[in-house]
């Protein structure tokens, strides 16, 4: 597609500035209500399509007449930072379409199917008790003793991101002594507002890291992922950089995405007590609810999923021609009246896991069985630690992650 | 009349949602993909099996009623 979009009027700009930490921008719900398929502005001045009903959402993402890949004309890429980093990555599955997608994707989806992951139980109950002792034992770098027995850390660094980044290196291969150099460049690339030498300088050095892991692991292969995506460059079925490139999408996309779910899920608990009750004292059942209750209304990837549409589709009434981009606000869709009653309201016994927090389609998160047993197992685990825990600074003095890639908080400060 | 479920497994993604949502119906083989456990289930997992064919991401569950 060649043709050269001309940017429409719009007086809406996307992403919008939030209102309330802990909700969308207000100006989503109104556009649901009254404009649900409209134009925005985006940062590079052009004017993709913004959906933000939840039918609308799920319809495009599951149709294979839009297209994952932003090296098309017309893709809505979500910032400068991202445009950089497209421009000189390799691309993983994710920006792919099928057949290409469905070929790499179905390597790996033998080692996240829920019986798979349910293996890794112990191992994550075993990493939440070691945390929480370690917390509990407290004051280390992390930690300082308060006036009396009360003790406070960072519940970011002392358990929201170490969990998901232990697991996820244990699963892959990689090893978690490297975590303060691996989550240096991660932070680095999901800050929209890093600048070229920034992207390129945290790019280069993870991708370099991960092309020698992988080649390590397929020379003295390990019990991990990365060693089995190894046997198949052997075995003819994958070029080396198919491999750092997927191991680059998991290392990122597995402990940035939790890492968020528990700092800004415990903070939201800690404002509702009678639910955060709930999953302290609730039954299995529960706490499933809670989670997916929780993923419903902190839509952490908070910057709608992006494709671009490769023929002319009509969306509920409205034509999308070839070559126009397309937003699909997931965050405003997981908050539709239409869809659930008072959804605004945190109610961690709704019992739905229809969100499209995960996304939809064919692109849906390939982590999420993992996503979920680990958040399953870490909220009612911290809580019934310390029944105690508060935050000990006001939401004005919390650092809300409004210009990263995924949505939570940089620092929890807390007491127990 | 009962609920007979088919699924189209070649277009699965292994997303696990089917697995989650109504267990006794689903499962996954080794390789992630879609395995129907029940194809005929009955009016305890029918609300289930709806809402696991209303999440698939790739919709590939079909019920028919």
């Amino acid at each position: 597609m060649t043709t050269t979009e001309v940017p429409q009027e719009t007086s809406t700009s996307y992403p919008m500035t939030r209102e309330c930490p802990y909700r969308p921008a207000a100006e989503l719900g109104r556009l649901q209500a009254e404009e649900p398929i409209t134009r925005a502005r985006i940062w590079d001045g052009s004017t993709p399509w913004l959906l933000t009903r939840y039918a609308d959402v799920r319809s495009v993402l599951a149709d294979p007449r839009f297209s994952s890949d932003p090296y098309r004309d017309g893709y809505p890429t979500v910032a400068a930072s991202r445009k950089m980093r497209q421009d000189r990555q390799r691309p993983s599955f994710i920006f792919m379409d099928d057949p290409d997608h469905a070929r790499l994707r179905k390597m790996l989806i033998g080692e996240f199917t829920v019986r798979r992951i349910e293996t890794l139980r112990p191992l994550i109950e075993q990493t939440v008790i070691e945390l929480l002792d370690a917390m509990e034992a407290g004051p280390r770098e992390t930690g300082s003793r308060l006036a009396g027995t009360s003790m406070s850390t960072d519940l970011v660094q002392a358990f929201a991101l170490p969990l998901p980044s232990l697991v996820i290196c244990h699963l892959l291969g990689v090893p978690y002594s490297d975590h303060a150099f691996f989550q240096e460049q991660s932070h680095a690339l999901l800050d929209l507002t890093s600048g070229e030498d920034t992207v390129f300088g945290a790019l280069d050095a993870l991708q370099g890291y991960l092309d020698d892991l992988a080649e390590t692991r397929r020379r003295n292969p390990a019990d991990d992922l990365i060693s089995r995506l190894g046997a198949r460059v052997d075995a003819g079925e994958l070029e080396p950089s198919e491999v750092s490139a997927m191991a680059f999408l998991l290392l990122v996309a597995g402990h940035e995405t939790t890492a968020n779910m528990i700092g800004l899920g415990t903070l939201t608990l800690l404002h509702h007590p009678d639910q955060a009750a709930l999953v302290r004292d609730g039954d299995t059942a529960t706490v499933r609810s809670a989670v997916e209750e929780l993923l419903r209304v902190l839509t952490v990837t908070h910057l709608g999923r992006r494709r671009v549409a490769l023929t002319d589709v009509e969306v509920d009434g409205t034509l999308i021609r070839a070559g126009e981009g397309v937003i699909l606000a997931a965050e405003a869709a997981n908050r539709d009246p239409e869809k659930y009653s008072d959804p605004d309201d945190l109610d961690v016994t709704r019992g739905t896991n229809q969100h499209v927090a995960f996304g939809f389609g064919i692109h849906q998160c390939l982590g999420q069985p993992l996503a979920r047993i680990e958040l399953q197992i870490a909220y009612p685990a911290l809580l019934r630690r310390f029944p105690d825990l508060r935050v000990t600074v006001p939401d004005s003095e919390i650092r809300f992650r409004d210009q990263m890639a995924v949505y939570g908080v940089h620092e929890l400060p807390v007491a127990f | 009349m009962g609920m007979k479920v088919t699924v189209d497994k070649d277009m699965c993604i292994g997303a696990g949602q089917c697995v989650v949502t109504a267990p006794d119906v689903f499962d996954q083989d080794d390789d992630g993909f879609v395995e129907v456990l029940n194809e005929s289930p009955g009016e305890g997992d029918a609300e289930a099996v709806r809402d696991a064919a209303h999440v698939c991401p790739a919709r590939v569950i079909t019920v028919e009623e």
